[in-house]
């Protein structure tokens, strides 16, 4: 490894030394907010680093290949760290007395996210999965006295330690076919392996798929994804539900192109299952869920559905794939992003955790009226969401409609068209309790939670970003389509 | 410029309306009317220093030279989507009928909104420019965008300002019109998607995909996409079923520009889209498009005549008139087309008439039940004659627009489909029993009991006088419009022709 190297791993070498730095803190003086401020510092010279490191892009390794791709995504990651620790700061405020850890906690599953975007080796994908998943569980059971999360953490812990044994199984299988454990090693070997031992390879290809299937809360291995979003404190949930499946998207549509997993017909029956059952399921589920942050999870399964559509369609599209994918993802993260954002900071804490007041609902009636520019955030998150013109989500839902005309899906888009009708009525129904006119159901709400200017302005930040990736997207998409 | 000009000014007004609700609790409504009329005056004065307008010269739908007006500017240069748009004399039309129903919907809820008065006007004036990019975009994907966008606001005044049902009126309106929307979508992707398999170009201007080449059971699948969305918008039998529930529950600005403004995308999309792009396939799917037509003529009346809801009897007369406007497009001929164009103006006038009716009755009577009614001519005799006035219009007394429109729209079908033609025109005469049942079970029989009643005051009355006028106008001296339509129409017949040979040439 030369220094040329190094400079390529900077943003994770920066992250690293966050994390020792917050250990040290810890040791000489514990405070939240010192911890607060070394992390957010951390993750802001860790986004200059991920620009920076695009002058040194190159394979580092055999197990980390630093490209465009990558460091995008660990932007975009880092990013959504960003917006989880401003909205921390406030929805910690009273419980427990170790908050310091929780961002200890955080800089290591974000190490174990953009390590897991980076890999190009099947080790440093399952080394990166984990690290990013072990400070998960604890992230999720943080405010300690909270039996919802604790179920939350152990259901997460539980289900993600076998999803990894069966993809540590899949991986097994692979090598014990190709004798490769590099994305592109495998590759090159798998289609000759398949006719000579083809069983060992649809092994393999199962219980990888079912592994990620599982990260990614595919149907049929979504049953967690409800229970961890609902219970989790809402900032860990906006960090799950775009830096741990954002990451492992990516992971996983490197390793589907670059091991060229397009070439089993089977994957691709299973997948095309996998997505139609996603789409119409999470939709149709959605439906009857009055707590947003299980609508949300819904939702989320949903979305991956619709990205699978690229990656069954990546013979046909070729190099567009990853631009399509990268877009969608992207407008998907920044979408999740503003709708939890707001969600964290108009519903208290305890309201949205434990069951008292289990709709959540009430908590958003007559936002527009209170709050405005919170409501409208949450309004245009979930018309992205959606796949309404002018935010992201269209350009998004553009691309995938797109690339299955290309690849002739017929059958995926006619489920992605009826997914998307189903998903309006969901999100519009939570628009409408914003807008209502009549809280006549004020007196028995709870206090409402204390009001910041730094939330409205982060609200507002998010809220033009997914403005402005729909209605200007243009720069975006030459980014996107020089990686 | 114009063209973009008038749209950015109603998005402006829009804010301005919404920000003046600080300074007076009706700041808004004046600001929103003055927005409307410099609007208007804006683009009358602009067409008419324009001096010669070319107004009788074919406009052929191909080339972008021969029409009134053409503007565009790279968006996404990636995908070769431009903000591309033009004006042809379809177009001038409904953006004038747009403004002024736009300048009648706000003096129709002058006093009937009572919160957020601001946001209510921004709403309108949003709604407004929202469709007039619908008229004027001639990008795909810019129509796409307009088309999909102006139902936010519009969904906004329903859910905020409605009546008592309007949490499932409005997410019926919205689900119905996004879910045919995507259907739209698909086919214009798929349509950009062989014209850059064919041509290496990305392209979603109107003008390079039109004479696209295809099979001819992926036009008839793309021709369906355009043809589910614009019906479900028109609305067409048997996609009608949220306009009812709709137009009831919103606000009377609401129903006005639902009814006068919005149900014409539908039609205008039909005109502009779906003809020229899928001629052959539009041919073959034509009879199907009739029978359709005139089952909805029949139908809507058949539910009017049941209806004790005055808006709602009124929604199930716009399922009816509409069923003309199917008839005429796909009658093929330029009798029945004019008179398509001219039923999409004068059904405009007429039912947003009504609509304001409706709206005054309700503010007076807190009802729309007509069982609680009667007799309200004596004692609003001025709200009486005008009821009278727009509802034999809307019935199609002669001398007045709406006759002149289904006697040419009927005259072309008879020469495309007898039976369905005599089919059509009993929807005449259930139409004439609907409308003289709404007259006399609301304003005629026996007085209600029913105390101090105000009358139309001078604001109603300058409104309902300019659309009278409008009406006998076009009744009396259609020429204007017509000559108006008439190059576009046979720009388009001219065009669907020749395409047609060419396929013929090509297909043996």
């Amino acid at each position: 490894m030369n220094s040329a190297q190094l400079l390529a791993l900077m943003p994770v070498i920066v992250l690293t030394i966050t994390v020792l730095l917050l250990m040290l803190q810890a040791s000489v003086k514990r405070s939240a907010s010192v911890a607060w401020l070394i992390t957010g510092v951390g993750l802001l010279v860790a986004l200059w680093a991920c620009g920076f490191a695009r002058g040194h892009a190159q394979q580092v390794t055999v197990l980390i290949n630093v490209d465009d791709w990558g460091l995008l995504f660990s932007g975009l990651i880092i990013i959504a760290a960003v917006v989880t620790v401003i909205l921390s700061r406030h929805s910690f405020g009273e419980q427990g007395d170790r908050r310091e850890e929780f961002y200890l906690l955080l800089m290591l599953s974000v190490i174990g996210a953009v390590i897991l975007i980076q890999s190009s080796h099947l080790a440093s994908l399952l080394l990166g999965m984990e690290l990013m998943g072990v400070a998960l569980y604890a992230m999720i059971a943080f405010p300690e006295r909270d039996q919802n999360s604790l179920e939350a953490a152990i259901k997460y812990l539980l289900l993600s330690a076998s999803a990894s044994a069966m993809l540590l199984l899949g991986f097994a299988l692979l090598y014990a076919a190709t004798g490769e454990l590099s994305y592109s090693g495998i590759g090159a070997k798998a289609a000759s392996a398949y006719t000579t031992n083809p069983a060992l390879i649809v092994g393999a290809l199962a219980m990888i798929l079912a592994g990620f299937g599982f990260k990614l809360s595919l149907v049929p291995f979504h049953m967690w994804t409800p229970d961890v979003y609902q219970g989790a404190p809402t900032p860990v949930t906006l960090f799950l539900a775009t830096v741990s499946k954002g990451a492992v998207f990516v992971a996983f549509s490197r390793l589907f192109i670059e091991a060229n997993f397009a070439q089993y017909p089977g994957l691709m029956l299973a997948l095309s299952v996998v997505a139609i059952a996603s789409m119409l399921v999470g939709n149709l589920l959605a439906l009857l869920q009055d707590n947003i942050k299980r609508l949300l999870s819904y939702s989320s399964i949903a979305h991956f559905g619709y990205l699978l559509i690229v990656l069954i369609a990546s013979q046909a599209v070729g190099s567009m794939t990853t631009t399509a994918a990268s877009f969608y993802l992207a407008a998907y993260i920044v979408s999740t992003l503003a709708a939890f954002a707001v969600i964290a900071t108009v519903i208290p804490e305890t309201d949205s955790n434990s069951g008292h007041s289990d709709s959540g609902a009430d908590a958003l009636e007559g936002l527009f009226w209170r709050r405005p520019i919170q409501a409208l955030a949450l309004s245009v998150a979930l018309l992205s969401l959606a796949g309404i013109p002018l935010t992201a989500g269209f350009i998004g839902k553009f691309y995938i409609i797109n690339a299955g005309i290309d690849a002739s899906l017929w059958l995926l888009l006619g489920a992605l068209v009826i997914g998307s009708a189903i998903s309006i009525y969901y999100y519009l129904r939570i628009i409408f309790s914003m807008s209502k006119t009549d809280t006549t159901t004020s007196a028995v709400q709870p206090p409402a939670p204390q009001q910041f200017f730094s939330q409205d302005v982060l609200a507002g930040v998010l809220l033009l970003s997914v403005l402005a990736l729909g209605s200007w997207p243009q720069p975006f998409i030459v980014f996107l389509t020089g990686i | 410029m114009l063209m973009l000009h008038i749209i950015v000014i109603l998005l402006v007004g829009g804010l301005l309306a919404m920000a003046s609700q600080k300074i007076h609790q009706n700041a808004p409504r004046w600001i929103a009317l003055t927005v409307v009329f410099v609007d208007l005056f804006y683009f009358a004065g602009q067409l008419w220093s324009m001096g010669d307008l070319n107004l009788w010269q074919a406009q052929l739908p191909t080339e972008p030279g021969t029409w009134l007006m053409h503007y565009s500017s790279p968006w996404i240069p990636a995908f070769g989507i431009n903000i591309e748009l033009a004006m042809d004399g379809l177009s001038l039309l409904m953006v004038l009928l747009t403004l002024v129903l736009g300048a009648v919907a706000i003096s129709a809820s002058w006093t009937d909104i009572k919160i957020h008065r601001g946001f209510f006007e921004a709403n309108l004036l949003w709604t407004l420019a929202g469709v007039l990019g619908v008229f004027l975009a001639m990008d795909l994907l810019l129509f796409f965008l307009f088309w999909e966008v102006m139902l936010i606001p519009m969904y906004f005044m329903i859910a905020i300002w409605g009546h008592e049902g309007r949490a499932y009126a409005a997410m019926k309106f919205f689900i119905f019109t996004q879910a045919s929307g995507l259907l739209m979508l698909v086919s214009i992707l798929t349509l950009a998607s062989i014209h850059h398999s064919t041509s290496g170009q990305w392209s979603f201007s109107y003008f390079d995909l039109l004479g696209t080449a295809m099979e001819e059971q992926t036009a008839h699948w793309l021709m369906l996409g355009f043809f589910i969305a614009f019906v479900v918008k028109l609305p067409a039998f048997p996609f009608h079923t949220w306009l009812p529930d709709a137009h009831t529950q919103a606000p009377t600005a609401g129903s006005v520009i639902l009814a006068g403004i919005l149900l014409k995308t539908g039609a205008y999309g039909l005109i502009r889209f779906t003809l020229p792009l899928f001629p052959e396939a539009s041919h073959a799917f034509a009879s199907t498009a009739i029978w359709l037509g005139a089952f909805g003529v029949i139908y809507g009346a058949v539910l009017a005549f049941g209806q004790t809801d005055f808006k709602r009897l009124v929604a199930y007369s716009s399922v009816s008139h509409m069923g003309f406007v199917l008839l005429g497009v796909y009658a093929w001929n330029a009798l029945a087309l004019q008179g398509a164009v001219m039923q999409m103006v004068a059904h405009g006038f007429s039912t947003a008439a009504l609509f304001m009716i409706a709206g005054a009755l309700q503010e007076r009577l807190h009802t729309r039940d007509m069982r609680k009614m009667g007799g309200l001519w004596q004692q609003m005799p001025r709200m009486g004659a005008v009821a009278m006035f727009f509802i034999v219009a809307s019935l199609g007394l002669p001398g007045l627009g709406n006759f002149v429109a289904e006697f040419l729209i009927l005259l072309g079908l008879f020469q495309a489909d007898r039976a369905m033609t005599a089919l059509a025109a009993l929807g005449l005469i259930t139409g004439a029993a609907y409308s003289l049942l709404l007259m006399q079970r609301s304003f005629h029989g026996s007085v209600q009991q029913h105390a101090g009643l105000l009358d139309f005051g001078p604001r109603e009355m300058l409104t309902m006088s300019v659309m009278m006028l409008a009406l006998i106008v076009l009744g009396v001296y259609p020429q204007p419009v017509l000559n108006i339509a008439a190059p576009v129409i046979d720009g388009l017949l001219v065009f669907s022709a020749s395409d047609a040979v060419v396929a013929l040439e090509v297909t043996p």
